[in-house]
């Protein structure tokens, strides 16, 4: 694997879920939603737009879907959608770390094990 | 039904959603970019023509309603869910893909995908064991 490789995975990986990290802040920072009815979905979803971690998680989800892209320009398929597999240990360190969630040790054991799984599934 | 359980079941119809929707999203998406073509020419003029042709397909469209749809579960979820929880939970995806090319499109599944199938079927058993929401919300 070359240097370039290896930092474009990084990027795609790392902006990936800073992306998803975004727009779990933000939708945290919107509440929960309780009530199901289309009107109050449309509502709540108006509300989740108009938070800046959501632009803000948009923006570094479209640095990785392009980054992709350059990468898949020169390096096989085959070796970065398996890499890209780390994505799930990367989130949960960052939701344990940015968002305050407690990963306790029984979820690290199944991120882990989907991790590999999602490698093997993608070789 | 008590709120962590009503919680719970919440969650996993949120995902259960997202996950149908992803993966039909991307099964159609991939249909109909095939359809359309591959493109040969990144010159304005052949690009825009691209483009139009596939805008103009039914099953790109009904791609990207799906993909909406899942957008808005995902959304839906994160409002109350951890996103260490959702995240690989949501690798369910794969599982569903590999069993519907199996079963309904008849393609040939190799050994190592089918221990990935069954690695991420228990990973995410692990991970639904756990409460999906460690935080109360900011």
């Amino acid at each position: 694997m070359t240097a370039r490789t290896a930092l474009f995975i990084s990027i795609v990986v790392v902006a990936g879920q800073l992306g998803d990290l975004s727009l779990s802040r933000a939708m945290k920072t919107v509440g929960e939603i309780k009530r199901f009815t289309p009107l109050n979905v449309l509502r709540f979803l108006g509300r989740g737009f108009r938070v800046k971690w959501l632009w803000i998680g948009i923006s570094l989800m479209a640095v990785a879907f392009f980054s992709l892209l350059a990468l898949l320009s020169w390096a096989n398929v085959s070796l970065v959608v398996p890499a890209t597999a780390a994505s799930y240990a990367v989130g949960a360190l960052g939701a344990q770390f940015l968002l305050g969630e407690q990963v306790n040790r029984e979820r690290w054991i199944g991120v882990i094990i989907v991790c590999i799984g999602v490698a093997l599934v993608c070789i | 039904m008590s709120e962590s359980k009503s919680q719970r079941s919440r969650t996993f119809v949120l995902l259960a959603l997202m996950v149908t929707f992803g993966s039909s999203g991307d099964v159609l998406l991939s249909q109909g970019m095939k359809q359309v073509g591959e493109l040969h020419s990144w010159a304005p003029g052949a690009a825009i023509a691209y483009f139009a042709r596939a805008f103009g397909s039914g099953t790109l469209w009904l791609a990207i309603g799906l993909l909406m749809l899942f957008l808005v579960s995902y959304m839906l979820v994160l409002s109350w869910a951890d996103f260490s929880y959702v995240s690989p939970a949501s690798a369910i995806g794969y599982v569903l893909v590999a069993l519907m090319g199996y079963f309904f499109l008849g393609e040939h599944v190799p050994t190592t995908r089918w221990m990935g199938v069954s690695l991420i079927c228990v990973g995410v058993f692990v991970v639904g064991g756990t409460h999906p929401s460690t935080k109360q919300s900011p």
